[in-house]
């Protein structure tokens, strides 16, 4: 990519501007952080413990907004955002979190079927999204399992569903094959690469390096105390690989 | 909307069983409480007006002139010139059996129509004379100077000099129990008030997903809005029922009562309209209280 064709702020999915956060008056989780998420690409946020990786994903989806800088999403600065407006962006975030948060009392199918349901989608209309997804999960079997009944790979699998079955155009998955054994993991890691596949842009926050070389053309992202490294060079313009 | 309409689906994203913790038994005991206070201010202040409407124009002159026959003349002309003045509605002369059997009570000596010793006191004559209603102090006045003119010495005595103060009296209990069922709808809107944060801290990891999840406020506040307003219902309902079931028994012990007070402690119409209407007033309150405590919460979650 040269120069000239660089990505403008304005095409990219995400866009943080000199970035700070901080919860106490004390030094900041997350300071200078800059960088461009591209539309369909893959990304995975690493870093030790304590970085400020779940920091991050929160920004991302709109869990936290920031004590200084500016955060672009899908063209819009979600920092200013009146609060009223950020439902309609959270519909196009899927979420997968580490400790699953799937309701208890839902079954599957209702936890799945939860962000078409809080869209408006009729209940006529939902049978068959999530009749496929569970299918695609390999739950079907179990759609009327509560959440407690299940394993901890189901369970992911479960929280997988819900956040992607809104087709979401941002994907954040934080620690997603943290509680899954080695062969569950790359089959989750599977599943993100498919719906990447279908444009999907998807950030994993992960510990696990062997995963990372698993999905090609995957940028990487590097927390250390709160700031962010980029050894792959993707969130440069233009790409080092690329130039 | 009071009970805004969500779908069944919707609905079970809040747990919890209907009337399983103590708001609705909690509103039950204050809306019976309301009612109850309602009731017995409505009843009391009719009572007051009926007793201040009786005694506002009501005067008793007393004659007592100590030779009897010049007291019965006095009585006479003094009614008959009353009676013909444009501010007197009625002057009537109380029978001095009326009189006789007023102080057979106190003497113990039944009727009082055959007592000697009534028989031989000096008895005033009595008449009671109804003004007709305006300035009761200048008709008053010039009453006074008619009793001087034709019975020299009369005392001329308006109810409302010793009646007043009971009726001021009733009046303020009124005003009690009208500032009870004030303070009542306060303590219940505090309840829904503490019910609705409580929920919010329970359902706290519930919501929070929702929010991600691209759920508003409104949609969230809908959810337990609903919830909150049925068990306030339900709580409310059960109150006004148990409170109209103790004011039939006690409405039907005064109906047996046919003077004084009792007599008077008639809700009245606009009185049991009022009664029906505070429970659907409490729960559209509850609501309200509900919705907006939810809202104003939510407002400060991300």
């Amino acid at each position: 990519m040269s120069a000239a064709s660089r990505p403008r702020a304005g095409g990219a999915m995400v866009e943080f501007d000199h970035v700070g956060l901080r919860y106490s008056p004390d030094a900041e989780v997350l300071a200078d952080i800059s960088f461009l998420l591209q539309p369909g690409s893959f990304y995975f946020l690493t870093g030790p413990s304590g970085a400020g990786k779940t920091s991050l994903l929160k920004m991302l989806y709109l869990a936290q907004r920031p004590t200084r800088g500016i955060v672009r999403m899908m063209g819009e600065d979600v920092v200013a955002l009146p609060r009223a407006r950020l439902p309609g962006f959270r519909r196009r975030i899927g979420v997968v979190f580490q400790d699953f948060r799937l309701i208890p009392h839902l079954s599957a199918r209702d936890n799945i079927a939860l962000p078409l349901r809080i869209a408006g989608v009729e209940e006529a209309d939902l049978a068959g999204p999530v009749g496929e997804m569970l299918s695609w999960i390999g739950l079907a079997e179990r759609a009327a399992a509560l959440p407690a009944t299940l394993s901890g790979g189901e369970q992911q699998r479960v929280a997988i569903a819900r956040a992607v079955i809104a087709r979401p155009q941002l994907l954040i998955a934080d620690e997603p094959t943290g509680n899954v054994d080695p062969d569950m993991a790359m089959r989750l890691l599977g599943l993100f690469e498919a719906l990447n596949r279908l444009g999907t842009t998807v950030v994993v926050a992960t510990h696990d390096v062997h995963l990372i070389s698993r999905i090609d053309n995957a940028q990487m992202m590097r927390l250390e105390k709160g700031r962010l490294a980029d050894p792959t060079g993707a969130l440069r313009f233009p790409p080092a690989n690329r130039a | 909307m009071i009970i805004p309409r969500v779908p069944p689906s919707h609905r079970a994203m809040l747990a919890q069983a209907r009337l399983s913790g103590p708001t609705p038994w909690v509103l039950a005991i204050l809306m019976l409480l309301t009612l109850l206070a309602a009731a017995a201010g409505l009843s009391l202040a009719r009572g007051a007006n009926g007793i201040g409407g009786a005694i506002a124009g009501r005067v008793t002159v007393q004659i007592v002139t100590a030779n009897p026959e010049l007291r019965s003349e006095q009585a006479f002309r003094l009614r008959r010139a009353a009676a013909g003045e444009p501010y007197v509605r009625a002057a009537t002369a109380v029978p001095r059996g009326d009189v006789a059997e007023s102080l057979a009570r106190w003497f113990g000596t039944g009727d009082g129509t055959n007592d000697p010793v009534i028989a031989a006191l000096p008895l005033p004559e009595l008449i009671d004379i109804d003004l007709v209603p305006g300035s009761n102090a200048a008709q008053l006045a010039r009453l006074r100077a008619l009793a001087a003119r034709e019975a020299p010495g009369a005392r001329v005595i308006p109810h409302a000099d010793w009646l007043g103060p009971v009726a001021r009296t009733i009046r303020t209990l009124a005003f009690v129990a009208a500032g009870l069922v004030v303070l009542m709808a306060l303590a219940s809107a505090a309840v829904v008030i503490m019910t609705a944060r409580a929920a919010l801290g329970t359902h706290y990891a519930t919501i929070e997903m929702l929010h991600l999840i691209g759920a508003t406020d409104q949609q969230i506040c809908r959810l337990f809005q609903r919830r909150i307003a049925i068990d306030s219902a339900y709580g409310i309902l059960l109150g006004a029922m148990i409170a109209a079931v103790l004011l039939a028994i006690i409405g039907w012990q005064f109906s047996g009562v046919t003077a004084g007070l009792g007599a008077e402690a008639d809700l009245g119409a606009a009185g049991w309209i009022f009664l029906a209407l505070l429970p659907l007033i409490a729960i559209a309150l509850a609501a309200l209280t509900a919705r907006v405590t939810l809202l104003r919460a939510l407002k400060t979650m991300l």
